[in-house]
């Protein structure tokens, strides 16, 4: 005799009730399908964050809190408490150790999109994801004072195309009643889609700032602002006299801490630097409470569904007792009766997991252009590994724990009911 | 020929129960038989009212369930002596059985719900297999006998099947292997007249065929006719004074 007759009869005895089973199964698949796609998209989304900048070595701004400065110079949250001189810029960007700096400024809006002043060095040396580089969609860096550079999602939003003339709003709000039409910027450019902030940001050189803000020192539009022309202004040295924050490029990543203590210690001004990567982590630290949470849920998720299941399995249990009891007469011993049950669970938990997986792989290869380009989260490889093979196995051993419960039953039933046939 | 009788007449003892006597825990007995012979080549009509202890009786023969005192011989084996695994692999081995309605598994076609004992018994499988060559051709071939040959019809899931063809597929399948005993539990009490006479005509040409002792259980007396010897459960069972003790 076959030890293992009932894997057989459990699968046939399963495609007899094919509605139930099925049904059971497609909430176990899509059970397995969120929680899979929740991780896949969290590790995705983690992996995205982590890399929304890289290949800069420190970001220096006014002296606030890490992650503030984080979230105003890379994701354009939230506002530095303080600008920086542009003498203390230049003490820095002639630093022995530094490579290169990037200078920006922020303030301005454009139709809710935030405005960042800064110079060409920006598209040369700006990095994300692995040390990629911004690239250009359409047309070029700027060359003149009044030239802007669109992020991929400005562009598209608002249907932006070269040539265009664009105006900025002095402060950022998504409606303001202070604007700069006095002096428009033509689009000069377009990126390509980064997924990363950049891509909601529009960039100007630093100069157009300062220019767009003659006439304008005391926070508001003064008469004297109308006498700057563009034309004019041209022709005017254009040098800000403070910038929000920089981007620092070192010679060697080693001299990174060396020289972050001696901004943080810099005796003029109260700067602070900060190592993006230290950064990002003590800000995904902030997040990792809804990652936490939402994992959770996905994993409660797939609690249900093999309740689901538990609960066909239980339901099925009194009608088919007279199955049990010819399977009594015809030999089965009660412990192969219990293991047809466990088989059954076992079986539908597998296939359930099996489907889910391969739903989940389809699904995310599908719309993975679509989501790293809506959503910027990059996937990364998407193709099944150990996680998931402990994740079936996860599925499947809580299936057979909660599995004993009808097959425990039905053992019991079937000892009891021997073989008469109850119905 | 005399009826009602609890012995046998003289020939090999298929089923010998002495002093039996069960109840359900804590309950009063519901069976006490002090002696019942059934040889091999017998075919016995065992008659009760509903309460009379049948299901009991059966259960025990059938050895899932153990008396309280006394001793069921099966074919010259004391089930009290084997373990419930022992009994379990004795019934797969030795005995047929034949239930009142729906015996067939609804998921399993019409030939694999007949060479289903054969997957739980190996002596079983092998006669199976000597009388014919191969599993589905004895099938076929008990199914022959028993007026299934309708290629059509061997094919039909058995849940299109009707009450009587249903329940020579349950025949069949306790048949196959040729085991000793085959017990019948009202097999025919779903069929109609005619359908019962056939019914049992094959059954009992089988049993013949294969030289397995037959003891059909039923509440019809009309019956006994076909029988070689009728028990009257009631006479034999002392225990069967109140009627309604098991609620089947």
């Amino acid at each position: 005799m076959n030890r293992f007759f009932f894997l057989p009869l459990a699968a046939r005895s399963l495609m007899n009730r094919r509605v139930t089973a099925l049904l059971t199964l497609f909430a176990i698949a899509l059970s397995v399908m969120l929680f899979l796609g929740v991780e896949k998209i969290r590790l995705g989304a983690k992996e995205s964050f982590d890399n929304t900048i890289s290949g800069t070595d420190l970001i220096v701004g006014a002296r606030s809190g890490s992650v503030n400065l984080l979230l105003y110079s890379v994701f354009r949250i939230g506002d530095a408490t303080n600008n920086i001189t542009w003498e203390s810029y230049r003490a820095f960007a002639e630093h022995p150790d530094t490579a290169w700096t990037v200078p920006i400024s922020l303030g301005d809006s454009h139709r809710g999109f935030r405005v960042m002043g800064t110079t060409g060095a920006y598209f040369e040396h700006y990095q994300y994801g692995q040390r990629r580089p911004l690239e250009f969609g359409e047309g070029a860096p700027f060359e003149d004072v009044f030239d802007a550079v669109l992020g991929a999602e400005v562009a598209s939003r608002l249907g932006y195309e070269l040539g265009d003339a664009i105006t900025l709003s002095h402060g950022i709000g998504e409606t303001s009643f202070a604007n700069h039409e006095n002096k428009p910027f033509r689009v000069a450019g377009i990126l390509k889609r980064t997924g990363t902030p950049v891509d909601s940001t529009v960039h100007v050189p630093l100069e157009g700032i300062e220019a767009i803000h003659l006439g304008w020192e005391s926070g508001a539009r003064s008469p004297l602002a109308a006498l700057y022309t563009p034309e004019r202004v041209r022709q005017m040295e254009l040098q800000p006299a403070e910038i929000t924050a920089f981007f620092m490029g070192l010679k060697s990543r080693i001299a990174a801490l060396k020289v972050q203590r001696e901004i943080n210690q810099y005796k003029s001004e109260p700067l602070q630097a900060v190592i993006p990567g230290v950064a990002l982590s003590q800000l995904w630290r902030v997040v990792s409470v809804a990652e936490t949470a939402l994992t959770s849920i996905a994993a409660f998720v797939v609690f249900t569904g093999l309740l689901g299941m538990l609960t066909a399995i239980m339901t099925s249990l009194n009608e088919r007792r007279r199955e049990m009891a010819i399977l009594r007469s015809v030999g089965a011993r009660p412990w192969m009766i219990f293991a047809l049950l466990m088989s059954e669970a076992a079986l539908l938990a597998l296939a359930g997991a099996l489907c889910g997986i391969a739903a989940i792989y389809t699904a995310l290869t599908a719309a993975r252009s679509f989501i790293e380009a809506q959503l910027g989260i990059f996937l990364g490889a998407l193709q099944p590994g150990l996680y998931d093979l402990y994740l079936i196995l996860a599925v499947v051993g809580a299936a057979l724990l909660l599995g004993l419960f009808p097959a425990l039953r039905a053992y019991r039933n079937s000892l009891a009911d021997g073989l008469t046939v109850r119905v | 020929m005399s009826r009602r009788l609890a012995h046998s007449p003289a020939g090999e003892t298929a089923i010998a129960v002495q002093d039996l006597t069960f109840a359900w825990p804590g309950g009063a007995p519901v069976l006490d038989i002090p002696e019942l012979h059934i040889a091999r080549n017998e075919k016995v009509f065992v008659e009760g009212p509903s309460g009379s202890g049948k299901s009991t009786l059966l259960g025990l023969i059938g050895g899932v369930l153990t008396p309280a005192r006394g001793k069921v011989m099966l074919l010259g084996q004391n089930l009290g002596a084997l373990s419930a695994a022992g009994r379990d692999r004795f019934r797969a081995e030795h005995l047929g059985i034949v239930f009142q309605m729906f015996n067939l598994l609804p998921y399993l076609s019409l030939i694999d719900n007949v060479i289903l004992p054969c997957r739980f018994s190996l002596r079983r499988r092998e006669a199976a297999l000597a009388a014919t060559g191969t599993l589905t051709g004895e099938a076929r071939r008990l199914l022959a006998h028993l007026g299934l040959k309708d290629e059509a019809l061997l094919r039909r899931p058995v849940t299109q099947l009707s009450v009587g063809q249903q329940q020579r597929v349950a025949a069949a399948r306790a048949l196959i292997g040729g085991p000793e005993i085959l017990i019948a539990d009202e097999p025919t009490s779903a069929l109609d007249a005619r359908a019962q006479g056939r019914f049992l005509e094959l059954l009992i040409e089988e049993c013949e065929r294969a030289q397995s002792a037959l003891v059909f259980v039923s509440h019809d007396t009309a019956l006994s006719r076909f029988f070689t010897r009728t028990i009257a459960l009631p006479e034999v069972n002392r225990a069967a004074q109140a009627p309604e003790e098991e609620g089947a």
